[in-house]
């Protein structure tokens, strides 16, 4: 793309704005400051992808995959401000996914160990455990909030405080993982993925892309299970107290 | 009293509500003697339920001590001291399941099945042809009996009892006094019964407690609290409540 093609693809913005105002939508202020964020945050990640292929070095590959799963984990623990630790959790968690994926990823030598594969693959990695987590401390919340009396209830029975959660835990677990699988099952009859999208218009064999699509469809199924597991076991000590009392939501 | 089972001593608890602090209980001291059937009653919102969730360490006081069998309560294994001291909730809480699951669950949690659950249905009066059938659909009343049964599995040496008949008629009420008073005699479990129905608490109790304005109010043998109490703030309460019957 040139510079005057990028120019013209700011019609869409004009069109976007026009359409708001005709209609009052109100959503003009919204519009602009999405495109602008966009337009900006992207051109920055280009620059410092480039930067980091072309230094090619495991520190700074490291370092980027740090600042990425720290970005993950503040977002989605703004949904478990109540749990002591939630930040802290969450990042290890994605941390674990992160090693474990990419563990398999390199070791077994699925695809090749260079910048540019490790830090997309890892993005939609991290991106897809972080939206996981979210789900997870929404549904937690939720469902703690709806069955408190039946957590009291097992704890009154002389139940440990795991018996007392872990039927919503799992309940929270499973509500999480829905989003994921269901969204897997139409993939490609109406959006082809966005990845896919990017190497075929670079100008790839489309069932290149294909195989490499459906590596990261199994990768991110994978990741967004452990994430909801891991992150589960690792939360749900911090909702009570040392006199095994509910003491968070 | 020679044989304490339960003594509290200057409790105070208080609850948020919204930005105000309202204190609830505003230290209680009383002692309860073991194998006692105690009755609890009090008005609306006194700190009643809040009385026996400490009991078991379901809540912490913010202040004071709570001795069971001469033990702190914070001194026990909370798993243990739990199963010692049984609660059936004011709300009968159920889980998803059925009636057996429900009964079974106490022994669920130690990984044991239950032998006999008829026996302990028989014990409330409800029928074992309920066994099977989804513990959520049950009547108001028969949740409240299941959930009493449910906590017997445990044989919890006290039993902690939150208005367990409020929802039954006369006759199903009368059951369950028998009951709790067969199970009070024959094993000497001690008994706190909060209860609403002041002739309830007459039938049943060896002593009974007015609970009001975060104080225990009086504390008497329970011949004696309602044939002649001695705080004005007694008469007042069982006057109101007698004209208003
Ligand atoms: N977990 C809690 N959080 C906030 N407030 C609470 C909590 N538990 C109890 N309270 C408040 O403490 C007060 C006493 O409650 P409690 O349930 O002990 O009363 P009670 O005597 O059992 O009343 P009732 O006869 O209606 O059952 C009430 O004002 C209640 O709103
Ligand atoms: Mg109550």
């Amino acid at each position: 793309m040139n510079l005057t093609a990028i120019i013209f693809s700011f019609v869409f913005v004009i069109l976007a704005l026009f359409l708001s105002n005709a209609f009052r939508l109100g959503l003009g202020k919204d519009i602009i400051i999405t495109c602008i964020r966009a337009t900006i945050q992207l051109f920055i990640v280009g620059y410092i992808l480039k930067f980091v292929f072309g230094f090619d070095h495991p520190f700074v590959i490291i370092l980027m995959l740090l600042i990425m799963i720290l970005v993950a984990a503040k977002n989605a623990a703004q949904r478990g401000k109540e749990i002591p630790y939630a930040f802290w959790k969450i990042f290890l968690t994605i941390a674990v996914v992160e090693i474990i994926t990419q563990g398999f990823l390199l070791g077994l030598k699925i695809v090749p160990a260079e910048p540019q594969y490790i830090i997309s693959i890892s993005g939609m990695i991290i991106g897809n455990s972080m939206i996981i987590a979210n789900l997870f401390l929404n549904r937690l919340k939720a469902e703690i909030e709806m069955r408190r009396e039946e957590i009291e209830l097992v704890l009154s029975l002389g139940g440990s405080v795991k018996q007392s959660i872990f039927p919503i835990l799992k309940q929270s677990i499973r509500a999480s993982l829905i989003p994921t699988i269901e969204g897997q099952k139409t993939i490609g009859l109406v959006q082809l993925p966005g990845m896919m999208t990017g190497q075929i218009i670079a100008g790839a064999d489309p069932i290149q892309a294909v195989k490499f699509q459906l590596l990261i469809v199994f990768l991110i199924m994978s990741a967004a299970t452990l994430t909801a597991i891991i992150l589960g076991f690792l939360i749900y000590p911090s909702l009570f107290n040392k006199e095994q009392q509910l003491e968070v939501f | 009293m020679e044989n304490t089972e339960i003594e509290l001593h200057n409790i105070k608890k208080a609850f948020a509500d919204g930005s105000k602090k309202v204190q609830v209980l505003n230290g209680i001291s009383a002692k309860v003697g073991k194998g006692t059937l105690l009755t609890i009653v009090g008005p609306s919102g006194s700190g009643k339920s809040t009385i026996l969730s400490l009991c078991n360490l379901l809540q912490t006081p913010d202040d004071g001590e709570i001795y069971v069998n001469k033990l702190e309560v914070r001194k026990w294994d909370v798993q243990e001291l739990r199963r010692y001291v049984g609660i059936a909730f004011q709300s009968a809480p159920m889980t998803k399941g059925t009636v057996l699951e429900n009964l079974s669950l106490p022994l669920k949690l130690r990984g044991k099945a239950l032998e006999n659950p008829e026996t302990y249905l028989e014990y409330v009066g409800l029928s074992a042809e309920l066994l099977s059938r989804e513990a959520k659909e049950l009547s108001g009343g028969q949740r409240q009996r299941l959930s009493l049964a449910r906590t017997l599995v445990n044989n919890p040496s006290v039993l902690l009892l939150d208005e367990v008949t409020s929802a039954l008629d006369t006759k199903a009420s009368q059951g369950i006094e028998e009951l709790i008073q067969r199970i009070n005699k024959e094993r000497s479990v001690t008994i706190l019964w909060v209860t609403h129905d002041l002739s309830q608490a007459e039938r049943v109790g060896d002593e009974t407690w007015l609970i009001k304005d975060g104080q225990l109010v009086e504390g008497a043998p329970t011949k004696q609290f309602f044939s002649e109490p001695k705080d004005e703030r007694t008469k007042d309460f069982l006057n109101l409540l007698r004209s208003s019957l």
